[in-house]
């Protein structure tokens, strides 16, 4: 039973938070101001992302093998790379550290 | 060349394409492993759509945490999507229940990849990849339920580096503009400093807020 209550109102809340936007606004324009704010949610959002996925643990922070293959990714962007080469690169270089650690 | 929305959307998230089916799985196994049974695991891939709040709920329950602590882990590290579906609102079209449905399309990868570098973002791969994403993130769980343990943990192959990998590569296309490289330095800044000492999904939320760093340049 507690799992249940768990998967509807996760559920229910989750459906709730995605849609909140896109069924009150719509197409409805935001005003200019907002507007860019909006459009900044893009860069800032996704650096949030990198920053927790590659440090972030259950208790925390944590400090593991995803920051090589994180840094693996920053050169192999540098050298521009294709995505899907770059995102490759990561996983190797994380599951090569984690065999030798 | 135009592509139709599906195969542009799915080729857009062709680099984890074997990822979050494998991590599909492993949230199949964890939850059998929880004692959360063969059907709501599934039902929760399919509803909920979102992995990080999904294994939060399986890890706590497993750790015979409350349901109230799983509850609101779950819906915290989901807040960010009230800010991250206020961003996509204008692709969204029909009625309200219509753009309800389809927004739930919307997870972090399918967001992601449907940016574009001017701040708008692509209605097809939106909902393209989230399609392609959805389908395979249910598909895994329900194999992971069904014993998709010889798979083995997707990290001992570091796919969990796949999904940081992804959003740099992604951020370094949105980084055009003075204002877009101050937000996303505040944004990651926040998020590194309150990491260790708040729940997860808090980070993530309060660097929103970086936002504001780059309307004032």
């Amino acid at each position: 039973m507690t799992v249940w209550i768990a998967v509807a109102v996760v559920g229910a809340g989750t459906i709730a938070l995605k849609g909140l936007g896109p069924a009150l606004l719509g197409t409805r324009r935001l005003p200019e101001r907002m507007a860019t704010l909006v459009g900044l949610l893009a860069p800032t959002l996704l650096a949030a992302l990198v920053v927790t996925q590659t440090l972030g643990s259950s208790d925390g922070l944590s400090v593991d093998a995803r920051l090589v293959g994180v840094g693996a990714a920053v050169l192999a962007l540098a050298l521009r790379a294709p995505l899907i080469v770059v995102v490759a690169l990561a996983a190797v270089a994380t599951a090569v550290t984690r065999a030798l650690g | 060349m135009r592509l139709p929305p599906i195969p542009a959307g799915a080729r857009a998230v062709l680099p984890i394409a074997v990822t979050v089916p494998l991590f599909g799985v492993s949230f199949g196994v964890l939850a059998r492993a929880a004692d959360m049974g063969v059907v709501a695991p599934i039902v929760m891939s399919a509803t909920t759509f979102a992995g990080s709040s999904q294994f939060a709920v399986a890890s706590i329950l497993d750790e015979s945490g409350s349901l109230a602590a799983a509850i609101v882990a779950a819906l915290l590290l989901n807040a960010r999507y009230a800010a991250i579906g206020i961003s996509v609102a204008p692709l969204f079209r029909g009625s309200r229940l219509r753009r309800l449905l389809e927004s739930q399309l919307v997870v972090d990868e399918s967001w992601a990849v449907s940016a574009r570098p001017d701040g708008t973002f692509d209605r097809r791969v939106l909902l393209g990849a989230g399609l392609t994403l959805y389908a395979t993130w249910v598909l895994g769980t329900a194999l992971g339920v069904l014993g998709g343990g010889f798979l083995g943990d997707p990290k001992r192959l570091g796919l969990d580096a796949a999904f940081p990998a992804l959003f740099l590569a992604l951020l370094a296309g949105q980084l055009g503009s003075p204002r877009a490289v101050a937000a996303a330095l505040a944004g990651g800044g926040i998020a590194l400093v309150l990491l260790p000492f708040t729940p997860p999904g808090v980070p993530i939320v309060a660097a929103v807020l970086g936002c504001l760093v780059g309307l004032r340049r």
